[in-house]
C-alpha cells in the first residue's frame, strides 16, 4: 500500500510538472494569440485594444468582449498582399519538398544499400550539418551566390554562362537554401523505412523476370511509402512558416508568411494583424497533418 | 557482401559534397586576406584577430552560452519528465491534451512560438531579456529531448523495470538503478540536441528578448542582412568547428561507452 502510494506521488509529480509547463508557455500564449488576433491597434502601451480590466468586474469582462472584433480576418482577406503570401509559401514549400524528395530518396536508397558498417558513418556524415546552425549554413550559401562569388566564378571559367548570373534575391536561391537546409529531414526518414526493406522480395521480383527499374517502382518505393510521407510531412510545415531562408536568400518583392508575420510584427507593430496572419496559419497546417495521419493509418491498415 | 553500385556511389558522392562543399568554402573565405569574395588575397588570419576586439560580439557569444546551458538543463529534465509521463504511466487525465501539446511544437513555426511567448510575457508585464529567452527556449527544446527520450524508453526491456520492483525495490530505487541508466545515453543526446537548438535560434530569440540580452545569432543576423561580411566568416567557422568537434567526441564517447547499450539488444528487429 505504502509503495503504491510513494508510486503514484512520484508519477502524479512526473506528469504534472511538464503538463503545467506546457499549459503555461505553450497553450495559453497561443489562446493569447487568438484573442489577439481579434483586436486591434492602437498608439498606446501596450499597442492594442482592448485590455482585459479585470479591475473593472463583470462589466470589464462584458466590455473587453464586445469590443473584439473580426476585422483583423476580413482584412487579410481583402488585401491580396496577404493571399499571395500564403499562396507563395505553399507553392515554395510544395516545388521545395517534391525536389527534396528527387534528391533525397537516391541518397537514402545508397546508404540503406551499403554495407552495415559503413551505413552509421553515412547516417552521422547526413546529419552533421544539420548540428550546425541553420544561420551560418544559409550565410554560407549568401557567401557562395554572390555576384563574383565562388559559384560565378565556375560557371564563367568553365564557359556554362557567359555573363555571371544574379543569385541572391531571386526565388532559386531560396530554393537552394531550403533543399540543403532541409536535406536530412528528408533523407533520415526514408533511410529508416528502406533499411528495413527485405531485399529478397527485389531476388523474387527478379527471378519472375522483372527488370530493376520496374522493380523499383513495382517494389522498392510502394514499401518506401510511409517513409517518403514522413519525409515530406517533416519538410513540407516547417518550409511554409521558414523566415531566416527566404529573409537572407529571397527577393523582397514577395515575402513568404513567416516574413510576413515578422514585418508586421516589427516593421508595422501591427500585433493584431501579425496574430491574425498566424492564426490562418496554423489553421493552414493542420490540414496537411490530419492528411497525414490520415494515410499514415491506412498505410499502417494495409501493412 | 553487398557490392556498391556505381549509382549508389554517385548518389553519395554528390549528397555529401552538397551537403560540405558550401561549409567548406565558408571555412576557406574566412581565411582570405581580402575583403572582397570576389578577390583571394592570400591565406590569412586577419578576420580572427579582429573578432578579440569585437567586445559586443564576445558578449553575444557569453549570453549565447549560458543561455544554451540554463535552456538545455531544463528542457531536459522537463523533457524527460513527459517522456516518463507519456510512456511509463498508462491513461491519465488529459493524457490526449499532453500529447499534442508535446509534438505540436515540433512543427509550429518558429514565427509563430515568438510571437505568442511574446505577447503572453507582455500580457502578464515580465521585463524581457536573458530570462524570458531561456523559458521560450526551454518550451520549444523540451518536446525534441521528450521524442528522443521516448523512443529510448519504448525500445528497452521492460522485464527489468519489473524484476527491480518484483525483489522490493521502490519505484523511485528502481528509476534511478535501472531505468536511469539505461535511458542515460538518450539524455545526454537530448541534452546536446537541445543546447543546439538553442545557440542555433534567431527567431524566438527575436521575439522574447530584451535589452541586453543580444544572442550571438541576433548579433550575426544584423551583421549579415545586409551582406557578407569577412568577421561574420571568422565567427561562423569558429562555430562550425566547435560544433563539429562536439558532436564528433560525443558520437565517440558514445560508441565507447554507450556501446554496451547499444548492443544490449543484438539485432533483433532484423
Amino acid at each position: 500500500m505504502k509503495r503504491q502510494r510513494e508510486e503514484s506521488f512520484w508519477r502524479t509529480l512526473a506528469v504534472r510538472i511538464p503538463y503545467a509547463w506546457l499549459l503555461a508557455f505553450f497553450l495559453v500564449p497561443f489562446l493569447i494569440v487568438l484573442k489577439m488576433s481579434l483586436s486591434q491597434t492602437t498608439i498606446a502601451q501596450p499597442p492594442y485594444t482592448p485590455v482585459l480590466d479585470l479591475a473593472a468586474g463583470w462589466q470589464g469582462i462584458e466590455a473587453f468582449f464586445a469590443a473584439l472584433s473580426f476585422d483583423n480576418y476580413v482584412l487579410l482577406g481583402s488585401d491580396p498582399l496577404y493571399l499571395l503570401s500564403y499562396l507563395k509559401s505553399v507553392e515554395i514549400a510544395a516545388f521545395s519538398t517534391l525536389i527534396l524528395l528527387v534528391i533525397g530518396y537516391p541518397i537514402a536508397y545508397a546508404i540503406a544499400r551499403t554495407p552495415r558498417r559503413w551505413q552509421a558513418v553515412l547516417v552521422v556524415l547526413t546529419v552533421l550539418p544539420f548540428w550546425t546552425s541553420l544561420l551560418i549554413r544559409i550565410y554560407a550559401w549568401m557567401n557562395i551566390l554572390e555576384r563574383d562569388g565562388p559559384l560565378n566564378q565556375v560557371l564563367v571559367a568553365l564557359r556554362i554562362v557567359s555573363e555571371p548570373p544574379v543569385w541572391l534575391a531571386t526565388d532559386t536561391a531560396t530554393y537552394i537554401g531550403i533543399v540543403y537546409s532541409y536535406l536530412p529531414f528528408m533523407v533520415l526518414p526514408l533511410y529508416a523505412t528502406l533499411e528495413k526493406m527485405d531485399e529478397t522480395l527485389l531476388e523474387a521480383a527478379a527471378d519472375l523476370g522483372c527488370r530493376r527499374w520496374r522493380a523499383f517502382w513495382r517494389v522498392t518505393f510502394p514499401l518506401s511509402a510511409s517513409g517518403v510521407l514522413a519525409g515530406t510531412l517533416l519538410c513540407f510545415i516547417p518550409i511554409v512558416g521558414e523566415f531566416v531562408i527566404p529573409d537572407l536568400l529571397g527577393g523582397s518583392q514577395s515575402p513568404m508568411i513567416g516574413q510576413t508575420i515578422w514585418t508586421e510584427f516589427f516593421g508595422n507593430k501591427d500585433w493584431p494583424a501579425a496574430s491574425a496572419v498566424a492564426v490562418v496559419l496554423v489553421c493552414l497546417l493542420v490540414t496537411p497533418i490530419l492528411v497525414y495521419q490520415h494515410q499514415a493509418m491506412r498505410l499502417a491498415r494495409r501493412d | 557482401m553487398r557490392k556498391v553500385s556505381a549509382f549508389n556511389i554517385v548518389a553519395l558522392t554528390l549528397g555529401i559534397a552538397f551537403l560540405y562543399l558550401p561549409i567548406a568554402v565558408l571555412v576557406v573565405y574566412s581565411f582570405n586576406a581580402s575583403r572582397l569574395v570576389a578577390v583571394w588575397g592570400g591565406w590569412s588570419t586577419r578576420w580572427y584577430a579582429a573578432l578579440v576586439d569585437d567586445a559586443p560580439l564576445i558578449d553575444s557569444a557569453l549570453i549565447s552560452i549560458r543561455l544554451a546551458l540554463v535552456a538545455a538543463s531544463a528542457a531536459t529534465l522537463l523533457g524527460t519528465l513527459a517522456a516518463l509521463a507519456l510512456t511509463r504511466f498508462g491513461r491519465f487525465h488529459g493524457r490526449l491534451l499532453f500529447a499534442g501539446m508535446i509534438y505540436a511544437p515540433l512543427v509550429m513555426p518558429e514565427v509563430i512560438t515568438g510571437l505568442s511567448l511574446l505577447l503572453l510575457f507582455v500580457a502578464v508585464a515580465a521585463d524581457r531579456g536573458f530570462w524570458t529567452v531561456a523559458i521560450a527556449h526551454t518550451t520549444m527544446a523540451m518536446c525534441f529531448v521528450t521524442v528522443i527520450v521516448q523512443s529510448r524508453l519504448v525500445d528497452f526491456d521492460r522485464s527489468l523495470e519489473e524484476a527491480a520492483m518484483d525483489l522490493g525495490a521502490s519505484p523511485f530505487h528502481t528509476f534511478v538503478a535501472v531505468t536511469l541508466p539505461l535511458i542515460l545515453p538518450a539524455i545526454a543526446a537530448g541534452w546536446m540536441l537541445a543546447f543546439a537548438l538553442s545557440l542555433d535560434d534567431l527567431v524566438i530569440a527575436s521575439f522574447t528578448t530584451g535589452p541586453g540580452a543580444t544572442t550571438l545569432p541576433i548579433r550575426i543576423y544584423s551583421e549579415v542582412r545586409l551582406g557578407v561580411k569577412p568577421e561574420m566568416n571568422a565567427v561562423c567557422s569558429i562555430m562550425v568547428a566547435v560544433v563539429g568537434v562536439a558532436v564528433i567526441a560525443a558520437s565517440l564517447l558514445a560508441k565507447l561507452t554507450g556501446g554496451a547499450g547499444a548492443s544490449r539488444r543484438p539485432n533483433v528487429d532484423r
